[in-house]
């Protein structure tokens, strides 16, 4: 089992995110994020796909992905050097001072913003790695156990410019 | 620019399609379209029974015709009539076009009278699925829809026409060629493939070809058996293969599956050079995947990319077309050298022969008789017990076709695709082997069958049983027969196991159905009257022949690979058999 990464060019078109969806579902293929946005073409629109599978079903996956209609191209991201986001809210609730002064200690480190408080509730704002906002989340749910609210927004990745293959 | 309505441009779209039938069944979301039609005498509108009955007609007409089949229905309960026959024609490579009324586009989400989201119900089941929205989208929505269904891997489109696109004006222009960025079927042939492909096969001491659907599918027919000819290279199929050689072929071994023959699975279990083409190697023809062909190279040659390597790891993998790679191997292959290989198989073939080892009124009697008497014919089957015998004792050449249900395995396909067989060809003899229960899943369209004239042979392997299931029951649930026995009745016994004389009658009386639909019925329960009623069926040029053949209630498939077994590890005889 290894981590994958997928970008997909698809028609702009009303049920294609349903029935790429619908694929991962009906063939039983685990998927941890999918986001969907139009590109610079407003008929084509972009998605990347992070999934953990072995080898033969990353195949098989690649080769669905292809043979759909309404898919352009498919490109696997797994092994070339990309950039790769994912936006991360957490509302952490119930401050304490000497909380609050834990979560800026905190921002600082992660590189973390906060963009949101009203004395007791912080809002804090990452864009980073999905491992590095995995590493902030575990770190908040231990400091913050059942105080926290999380929203993932799913990876966003596009190749590198300058980065050469390793 | 002339103007005319979407209904007006769906009729000639359908013009230009070449589409020369068209199943249809009205319906209110349905009805401008068949009032575009109303009158039309360049296509020949046919109004089956049922909307199930419907596209497994327009299927039986693709398969048999090489063409697309073309179906028209209502919105609502008309579409969801057709998902069955959708997701069979889809799972064997059948192109069809299924256009669906529906309701106007500012309706809908609104559960709307016969609303259902048509396009989101058929999305996993068919190649591609689209609702036109907009006026100017007609004609190239269904150029496309024609193209997908007939290129590459062929499959199902459904288009879904509101009924408002259906009325509005719009441009008469139809688009003579399309371009589907995101579709690009595969042309061509990897040479470098097929060369390492030839390589493996000229040194194989065991080779063997296995065959599935896709040479049929391609029409690959003729040049497979040159290539088998050539090679000399024994060819073994699947059920959807059966027939990509002449199976009075000296070459042909048999089926593979698990109710393959004995020496076609023993072949692939020894083989050391496994050539297949065209075949998805699902769960009923390999067995015990482990131990499926583990000395064997192999080399897959698909259409379909997403085939290869799926159900087993391949050597040699080549996307291409089946006629297209057949003929490029033509121009490369020689002669092998392979005599004690294929005395092996034929030593096999003659030792263990797929025979029934029983006189009188027997699924073998019958189909060979079939054999016999009719040389030019297209044969459809049902599913079940009737279609395993025919796939083993049929045969087949380059003037006969079978037609089954191989993927879906759907019961009551056999008897409304012989109708639309026969409407893609008059002039050939059209027969449907079928069990009792199948038959008895599109039995109204016998009135289509009757009111359009159509003479085709229906035969009915009478068991009174579901028998497949039954024999499944018999085989490995302990004879516990629950829910198969056709001949129940209230006032039977809870849970018999043992049929006999005293069964209640079978319902329906399925001469007198016939009759009442203005069909003829004959009934058979001795061997001696098979060949008479056939030669009656074949006499009878103006309505459909029903001939019910009463069989043994219990007979069985054999041989059989048991659940989980691998393939040279079958049952050859039933129980009784053996006694
Ligand atoms: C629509 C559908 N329902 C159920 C089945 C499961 N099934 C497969 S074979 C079979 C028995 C068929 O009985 P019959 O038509 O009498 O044929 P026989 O096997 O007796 O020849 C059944 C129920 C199926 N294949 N298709
Ligand atoms: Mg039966």
């Amino acid at each position: 089992m290894k981590k994958r990464w997928i970008c997909l060019f698809v028609e702009n078109e009303i049920g294609v995110l349903a029935r790429i969806s619908g694929l991962f579902s009906g063939k039983s293929y685990n998927l941890d994020s999918l986001t969907v946005g139009v590109t610079e073409d407003s008929t084509i629109s972009r998605m990347t796909i992070s999934l953990t599978s072995d080898d033969r079903t990353f195949e098989q996956i690649k080769k669905q992905l292809g043979r759909s209609v309404e898919v352009i191209k498919v490109v696997d991201y797994t092994d070339t050097p990309i950039h790769m986001k994912e936006i991360l809210f957490v509302k952490v609730n119930h401050c304490t001072d000497a909380d609050i002064t834990e979560l800026f200690r905190i921002s600082k480190v992660f590189g973390v913003a906060i963009i949101d408080y009203d004395g007791t509730t912080v809002l804090l704002e990452c864009t980073q790695t999905e491992n590095r906002n995995d590493d902030l989340i575990a770190l908040l749910k231990r400091k913050f156990a059942n105080r926290i609210e999380i929203v993932r927004g799913g990876s966003v990745a596009v190749e590198a410019v300058s980065i050469s293959e390793r | 620019m002339k103007q005319i309505t979407g209904a007006d441009l769906f009729v000639k779209a359908l013009k230009e399609e070449e589409v020369d039938t068209l199943f249809a069944y009205p319906g209110g979301q349905a009805i401008d379209l068949f009032n575009a039609l109303y009158g039309e005498r360049e296509i020949d509108v046919i109004l089956p029974r049922h909307e199930q009955g419907l596209i497994h007609a327009a299927d039986g007409y693709a398969r048999s015709t090489g063409n697309v089949g073309v179906c028209l229905v209502t919105s609502g309960p008309g579409a969801t009539n057709l998902v069955t026959g959708i997701a069979t024609a889809n799972y064997d490579s059948v192109p069809l076009v299924c256009f669906t009324g529906q309701v106007p586009t500012h309706l809908i989400g609104n559960d709307t009278f016969q609303e259902v989201d048509f396009v989101g119900i058929t999305r996993s089941i068919c190649k591609y699925a689209v609702m036109v929205r907009k006026r100017e989208d007609l004609a190239e929505t269904i150029k496309k829809a024609f193209y997908i269904a007939k290129t590459g891997k062929p499959g199902v489109v459904v288009v879904d026409l509101p009924k408002d696109v259906q009325r509005a004006y719009g441009s008469d222009f139809y688009p003579q060629e399309i371009m589907v960025r995101g579709y690009k079927p595969n042309t061509s042939v990897h040479m470098g493939q097929l060369n390492k492909a030839l390589d493996i096969l000229n040194h194989a001491v065991k080779p063997v070809f296995l065959i599935g659907g896709g040479v049929n599918i391609a029409h690959a027919n003729t040049e497979m058996t040159q290539l088998a000819e050539l090679t000399g290279v024994p060819v073994i199929t699947t059920i959807m293969g059966k027939g990509a050689i002449p199976t009075t072929s000296s070459l042909y071994v048999g089926n593979i599956g698990i109710h393959g023959s004995y020496a076609a699975n023993s072949a692939i279990s020894n083989c050391d050079v496994l050539f297949s083409i065209g075949t998805r190697f699902n769960d009923r023809i390999t067995g015990k995947i482990e131990e499926f062909a583990v000395n064997a190279k192999i080399i897959h040659i698909d259409v379909d990319a997403a085939s290869i390597s799926r159900n087993i790891d391949v050597d040699i993998p080549i996307v291409a077309d089946a006629k297209k790679a057949i003929c490029a191997l033509l121009e490369k292959a020689k002669p092998l050298h392979i005599s004690e290989w294929t005395d092996e198989i034929n030593r096999w073939k003659k030792e263990y022969p797929i025979d029934m080892g029983k006189v009188g009124l027997t699924p073998q009697m019958i189909i060979q008789s079939i054999n016999e008497l009719f040389k030019d014919a297209v044969i459809a089957t049902d599913v079940g017990q009737n279609q395993l015998w025919t796939t083993q004792f049929l045969d087949i050449d380059e003037n006969k076709q079978m037609l089954t249900s191989g993927g879906l395995g759907t019961m009551g396909y056999g008897f409304p695709a012989a109708i639309g067989a026969k409407f893609g060809n008059p002039h050939k003899d059209v027969i449907v082997i079928s069990g009792d229960g199948g038959m008895q899943m599109n039995i109204q369209e016998m009135a289509t069958a009757v009111v359009y004239e159509l003479p085709i042979i229906i035969c009915i392997l009478n068991n009174g049983y579901l028998g497949n299931v039954r024999q499944w029951q018999e085989m490995f649930y302990d004879r516990r027969y629950s829910s198969t026995c056709m001949r129940y009745r209230r006032s039977c016994e809870i849970g018999c196991n043992k049929p006999d004389h005293c069964c209640p009658e079978y319902t329906p009386d399925f001469i007198a159905l016939a009759e009442s639909y203005g069909a003829k019925g004959i009934r058979v329960t001795k061997a001696e009257d098979i060949k008479s009623a056939l030669n009656s069926a074949k006499q009878n040029t103006k309505t459909p022949t029903v001939i019910e053949f009463i069989i043994d209630r219990e007979i069985n498939v054999m041989p059989i690979v048991p659940p989980g077994n691998s393939l040279n590890d079958m049952i050859l005889e039933s129980e009784e058999g053996r006694e």
